[in-house]
C-alpha cells in the first residue's frame, strides 16, 4: 500500500493547494497518469502519480492546504480489490429543499467551511458539492453565497442525483475566466463536475474571442503575483547568497541562421514557422550536451549532472512574475519540436497549467530577454541550477567578416555559472558550442 | 473563409481586434489607437506575434508570408494590408 502525497515542486516549496482530481477511487493509474492538479506559488500543476495501482481513496479534498508530503489519496495494495465506489448520493439542490432530503447530514469534512458557510449565510442542505464523493468545499460555499448569474436549470432531474450544470470544480472555475470560456454553454457531463479537461477543449475548440477576464477573478490573480513575488524573492537571494557566479560573455553572428530560417519558413503554413528563439534555444540545448558540467545540479556540496538535457525557458507572465518550465530532452528534439515544445511550455505557462515535471527539473535554462529589446542580460542562477544561458536582442550591427565590413544581425549570448562546479573554462568551450551550431543552421 | 479581397475596412478591423484579443484577452485596443505598435503596446513577443498572425491568417482566410509581418505594425497598417 502506497500513498500518493503532496510533491515538492521546487526547493522553495512548503505546501500547496490541491485543485481538482483527475482521477476517483477505484481507477486504475499507470506511474506517469496524472492524478491532481496542484496550485503552488508559482504555477497550477498537474502531478502525475510515481506507481502503479488502484486509487482507493482521496483523502484531501480540493480547495485544501496542505504541507509538503501530506497524503493526498492511497492506492489498494497490489492485486486487491478495489475499494467499492461511494454508494452516497448528494441530493440535487431541488431534492434538497425537500423534507425527507434534509435527513441526509451534508458531506462537510471541514470546520472551515462550516464556519464559512455560517458567516456567510448560507445553508449547507442547499450546496451542492463539489469534493471528494460530493463533499461540500470552501469554494462551494463562496459559490453558494454569490447570487447565480441564472437560474438552476428547471429541467433538474433530483430522482436520479444528477447535478444542474452549476456543477463545476473550483479550478475549472477560474480556468474558464482565464480562458474567457462561458461554463453555461458547456455541455454537462453525466455524474461528474465540469473539470478543467472539459474547459481546456472548449477553449481550444472555440473560434471566439476571448472575452475580458471577470472580475471574480482578480483577487486570486493578485493573491498569486505576491505569492510568486515572495518566492522569486526567496529563492534569488539564496542563489545570490550561495552560489559565486562568474559571468562570460560572446557576441554571435546570426546572418546563417536568421537567412536559413527565413527560407525556411517561406514554404511552411504560419503554424509550422519558427522563430529565431527556437534556434537559440536549440543551440544551447547541444552545447549543454556537449558541456555536461554545466547541465545538473549542485547538491549536498557537490555535483550531480542531469539525466539528459531539460532546457528551462524563463517565461514572462502577464501581470508579472516569471516561470522556468522545461522542454524535456530539448537536444534530442528536432527543430520543429523544440519550436512546438516552446509555444506549448509558454501557452500553459501563461495559462496558469504546468506539469509537475516541468517545473521542478529543469538542468540548466535559457532567459531570452532580447524579446524585450535589451542587448544582454546576466542572469541570475536558478538554484540548484549550475548556469544560466541569456540571449540579447537580434540587433543590425557593422560586424567584420574575412576582413570586410558588414552589417549583420548579431545577438550577445552570455552565461552565468556557478564557479563552485565549472571554471571560465568550460563556460566559455559552451558559448563557442552555442556559435559554432548556429553557423550550421540545418544541422540544428 | 471570406476572400480577403472582399473584406471591408470594418470586417479587417474585426478580425485584427478578435485575433489580438485571443492572444491577450484583457488588451484595452482603444488605448493602443490606431498608430500604436501593436508589439511594443500589447507587450507580444514573437511566440505571440506568431499566434496572432496564425489566427488572424485563419480568420480571414489570408495569406500571410513573413516577409509581410512589417505590414501589420499597426492596426491601421493591418486593415490596410487585409484590404489591399
Amino acid at each position: 500500500m502506497s500513498d500518493f502525497t503532496m510533491p515538492s515542486l521546487g526547493a522553495d516549496m512548503d505546501e500547496g493547494t490541491l485543485l481538482e482530481w483527475l482521477v476517483k477511487p477505484g481507477d486504475t493509474v499507470q506511474k506517469g497518469d496524472l492524478m491532481a492538479v496542484v496550485d503552488t506559488s508559482k504555477a497550477a500543476v498537474e502531478v502525475e502519480s510515481f506507481t502503479d495501482g488502484v486509487v482507493e481513496s482521496l483523502v484531501v479534498e480540493p480547495g485544501t492546504r496542505v504541507p509538503v508530503g501530506a497524503v493526498l489519496a492511497t492506492f489498494a495494495a497490489a492485486g486487491a480489490e478495489p475499494a467499492p465506489p461511494e454508494p452516497r448520493k448528494r441530493p440535487s439542490r431541488h431534492a434538497a429543499k425537500m423534507p425527507v432530503a434534509i435527513a441526509e447530514e451534508p458531506l462537510v469534512s471541514s470546520p472551515l467551511v462550516r464556519r464559512e458557510a455560517e458567516r456567510a449565510g448560507v445553508d449547507l442542505a442547499t450546496v451542492t458539492g463539489t469534493g471528494r464523493g460530493g463533499a461540500i468545499t470552501r469554494a462551494d460555499v463562496a459559490h453558494a453565497a454569490a447570487p447565480p448569474a441564472v437560474p438552476a436549470a428547471p429541467h433538474a432531474r433530483p430522482s436520479e442525483g444528477r447535478r444542474g450544470p452549476a456543477r463545476v470544480t473550483p479550478y475549472a472555475r477560474r480556468l474558464a475566466g482565464e480562458l474567457g470560456v462561458d461554463l453555461d454553454r458547456l455541455p454537462a457531463p453525466e455524474r461528474r463536475p465540469v473539470r478543467a479537461t472539459d474547459v481546456r477543449a472548449a477553449a481550444a475548440g472555440s473560434e471566439r474571442p476571448a472575452p475580458e477576464r471577470p472580475e471574480v477573478a482578480a483577487p486570486a490573480q493578485a493573491d498569486r503575483r505576491e505569492e510568486m513575488r515572495r518566492t522569486i524573492a526567496t529563492v534569488m537571494a539564496r542563489s545570490k547568497r550561495e552560489i559565486p557566479h562568474y559571468y562570460l560573455t560572446l557576441t554571435i553572428d546570426l546572418d546563417r541562421a536568421l537567412r536559413w530560417m527565413r527560407e525556411r519558413n517561406r514554404d511552411l503554413p504560419v503554424a509550422q514557422r519558427l522563430v529565431p528563439a527556437a534556434l537559440l534555444l536549440k543551440a544551447a540545448a547541444l552545447a549543454a550536451a556537449a558541456n555536461p558540467g554545466l547541465n545538473g545540479f549542485w547538491v549536498d556540496d557537490e555535483f550531480r549532472p542531469g539525466s539528459g538535457v531539460h532546457l528551462g525557458v524563463a517565461v514572462s507572465l502577464r501581470g508579472g512574475g516569471l516561470v522556468a518550465p522545461a522542454i524535456h530532452d530539448a537536444d534530442q528534439l528536432d527543430l520543429t519540436d523544440v519550436m512546438a515544445g516552446m509555444r506549448d511550455v509558454v501557452t500553459r505557462a501563461r495559462a496558469g497549467r504546468l506539469r509537475r515535471a516541468e517545473l521542478s527539473d529543469p538542468t540548466i535554462t535559457v532567459t531570452n530577454l532580447g524579446e524585450q529589446g535589451v542587448e544582454s542580460v546576466h542572469g541570475v542562477i536558478y538554484p540548484p541550477q549550475v548556469a544560466l544561458v541569456g540571449f540579447g536582442r537580434v540587433t543590425e550591427r557593422p560586424w567584420a567578416v574575412d576582413g570586410l565590413l558588414g552589417v549583420r544581425p548579431l545577438t550577445v549570448a552570455t552565461l552565468a555559472a556557478d564557479h563552485r562546479a565549472t571554471d571560465g573554462f568550460t563556460g566559455g568551450r559552451f558559448l563557442a558550442a552555442v556559435d559554432e551550431r548556429l553557423q550550421s543552421p540545418e544541422e540544428l | 473563409m471570406p476572400d480577403p479581397t472582399t473584406l471591408t475596412d470594418d470586417q479587417a478591423r474585426e478580425a485584427v481586434t478578435a485575433a489580438l484579443l485571443r492572444i491577450v484577452p484583457d488588451a484595452d485596443l482603444d488605448e493602443v489607437g490606431d498608430d500604436g505598435a501593436l508589439r511594443a503596446e500589447l507587450e507580444l513577443d514573437s511566440l505571440d506575434f506568431l499566434g496572432f498572425v496564425e489566427q488572424l491568417s485563419a480568420s480571414t482566410g489570408a495569406r500571410i508570408d513573413e516577409d509581410d509581418y512589417p505590414a501589420l505594425r499597426t492596426m491601421r497598417s493591418c486593415i490596410a494590408f487585409l484590404t489591399r
